[in-house]
């Protein structure tokens, strides 16, 4: 998977709560959560935000609830890819659950900046900030976690398990 | 080479003798856990994903707890569907209004949760178990989803960062003291993706509600789980509520850390946490005369009853501040009655203080008790992010119960001798 956009920069910590706010969690529609997504840290993000644009983060990106609405909203507003640090545990078997494509590099979310052109390759783990023409290399997934989002998700591997525990004992 | 109680736990769970931290395994679950906000979600993957049973309608546990009594159509839409799923799938534990709790109160409460636990939670102050002895860690729908359907959850065998706490601890510090001074030492990612296991002469010393404070913190230092090995204290809180037999296992020897902290607790005063990190923890004494707007007392992570007299302690024949609104949530109907039975409600009322059903509300700026610009709290919660509770320039400040209560009496930031 390859993506290609422009940079929203954050710093560090940014927790759930500022991703999306509970005050929306009375709904699990995407579009509806997205209209809200980084109001509290970034009340204009949402009327600039692009469909294809990057999110880079410092440490701990998605800190706090385990509220999987957050991971969701980012991915419904268009957001490709967020490239953070580190992130917080939770969010990061979310993000991969759901698939919002997810990548530790430190060097290059430290030093992108809003507006930078980042291009992405997930497969690799490679970063390059076109805008800033330097060269990352990020954290591959974990093979565990390759086979998850190659399968299309979690669910879609649950999914093949329950069909094949219906075809019979193996 | 010896192990942790946590990798005891999840070797025992994937069927092996041996696990080490790092590695990948596939854990059968005790239990899986979800509410009123995150349920909805996990129903919807379940569903789609073809799932028409649930593993085991006696482990699948839903507890609605966020917005509940439902603050509005669409929260009440979603616990509909909650209620709806766990009728249609014959859920032995669904907790709705009247004879519900804080899911992280109700659960070690009603015997749910027993030491040796593999607990997943679609929430992340499901860490509050590992009090009890059992491995549980907060989790999203999807996982939730998942291990509904199949009762079973991957995860990596995560290291643990041992604290000894030794000595004696001074007047009116408690387990929260403990937990924000040392999530103050090691910052809200002091211990990503770790397990936080509590120990030494200090934790033994700790009631059952004291630890499922400090194991309900966790999450803050960006941990997995928090856990105190099981002792006899455990063993007593058990008796009677257990509704399976508790696996008592401890921590070898010559287990491996990731590091060991030592820590004497004599050194620590009452804490406050400042906003807009539970990290930010600081001497109350310190933030004495900061006004404060409301106080909550209440939550999974102060909601028992032992947190309750604590307040009630520094409450009793004294008014809240008329600058003030108090607001107090006992964490589930059990602790409620009991309040009662003690006469700490009536302490509550006489002083002044709103004292409502079992909620999460306020914390997560839910409903119960949100904050306007420019307000200040003292909560007793966990979490002190921008706008936590309410607008985006209000303020939270967390602390323990008896600096919450002390606060709420003075109107500022205040400590229990100072009322």
């Amino acid at each position: 998977m390859m993506f290609e956009g422009t940079v929203f920069k954050f710093g560090r910590d940014v927790d759930t709560d500022v991703i999306i706010p509970a005050r929306y969690l009375n709904t699990t529609e995407p579009n509806e959560l997205a209209a809200h997504v980084m109001e509290d840290i970034d009340p204009g993000f949402v009327s600039r935000v692009k469909a294809g644009d990057i999110i880079a983060a410092e440490e701990n990106f998605g800190s706090g609830s385990s509220r999987e609405q957050a991971p969701v909203a980012i991915k419904a507003a268009g957001i490709a890819c967020v490239v953070a640090v580190s992130f917080a545990r939770i969010f990061y078997r979310n993000a991969i659950n759901i698939g919002l494509p997810i990548l530790v590099c430190p060097e290059a979310a430290r030093e992108a900046e809003s507006g930078d052109l980042l291009r992405v390759d997930l497969d690799r783990g490679k970063v390059i900030n076109l805008t800033k023409q330097k060269e990352y290399q990020g954290d591959r997934f974990p093979g565990f976690m390759q086979e998850i989002v190659a399968a299309g998700g979690l669910m879609a591997m649950v999914k093949e398990k329950l069909a094949g525990d219906k075809s019979g004992p193996s | 080479m010896g192990m942790t109680i946590t990798e005891k736990i999840l070797a025992r769970a994937c069927g092996r003798d041996q696990v080490r931290a790092g590695e990948f395994i596939n854990a059968r679950l005790a239990l899986a856990l979800a509410n009123d906000i995150t349920a909805p979600l996990a129903i919807k993957e379940f569903e789609a994903a073809g799932a028409t049973k649930v593993w085991d309608p006696e482990r699948v546990v839903l507890v609605l707890d966020h917005f509940v009594p439902n603050k509005d159509i669409k929260s009440a839409e979603q616990a509909k569907l909650v209620r709806d799923f766990a009728r249609r799938q014959g859920l032995a534990n669904f907790y709705d209004v009247g004879r519900m709790g804080i899911e992280h109160v109700i659960l070690p409460e009603k015997g749910l949760v027993v030491p040796g636990d593999v607990v997943i939670g679609a929430d992340s102050h499901t860490c509050t178990y590992g009090a009890l002895g059992a491995f549980a860690t907060g989790v999203g729908s999807t996982d939730l989803a998942a291990g509904m359907a199949t009762g079973e959850m991957w995860l990596r065998v995560p290291e643990t960062i041992r604290f000894n706490l030794e000595g004696t601890p001074g007047r009116y510090v408690s387990g929260k003291d403990y937990i924000l001074y040392i999530i103050g030492m090691i910052g809200v990612d002091g211990a990503l993706y770790a397990a936080m296991e509590f120990a030494g002469a200090a934790v033994a010393k700790l009631s059952m509600d004291g630890r499922f404070t400090m194991c309900n913190m966790a999450i803050e230092a960006g941990a997995k789980s928090g856990i105190v090995a099981p002792d006899a204290v455990t063993e007593e809180y058990c008796r009677g509520r257990a509704r399976r037999k508790p696996e008592i296992l401890a921590g070898d020897a010559d287990a491996v850390y990731a590091r060991v902290i030592e820590i004497d607790v004599a050194a620590i005063e009452p804490q406050v946490a400042r906003p807009h990190l539970p990290s930010n923890a600081a001497p109350a004494s310190t933030l004495a005369g900061v006004s404060i707007d409301q106080v909550v007392i209440g939550s999974c992570t102060n909601g028992r009853i032992e947190d309750l007299r604590m307040a009630a302690e520094v409450m009793k024949g004294r008014r809240v501040s008329p600058r003030v609104r108090a607001i107090v949530i006992p964490g589930s109907q059990e602790v409620y009655r009991q309040a009662m039975h003690e006469g700490l409600i009536d302490i509550f009322i006489d002083a002044g203080a709103a004292v409502s059903t079992p909620t999460c509300g306020p914390c997560l700026g839910g409903h119960m008790g949100i904050l306007a610009a420019g307000e200040r709290a003292v909560s007793t919660t966990n979490r002190n992010f921008v706008g936590r509770m309410g607008h985006v320039d209000s303020e939270v400040y967390l602390a323990g119960p008896y600096v919450a209560a002390a606060t709420a009496v003075t109107g500022t930031v205040a400590m229990p001798d100072n009322v």
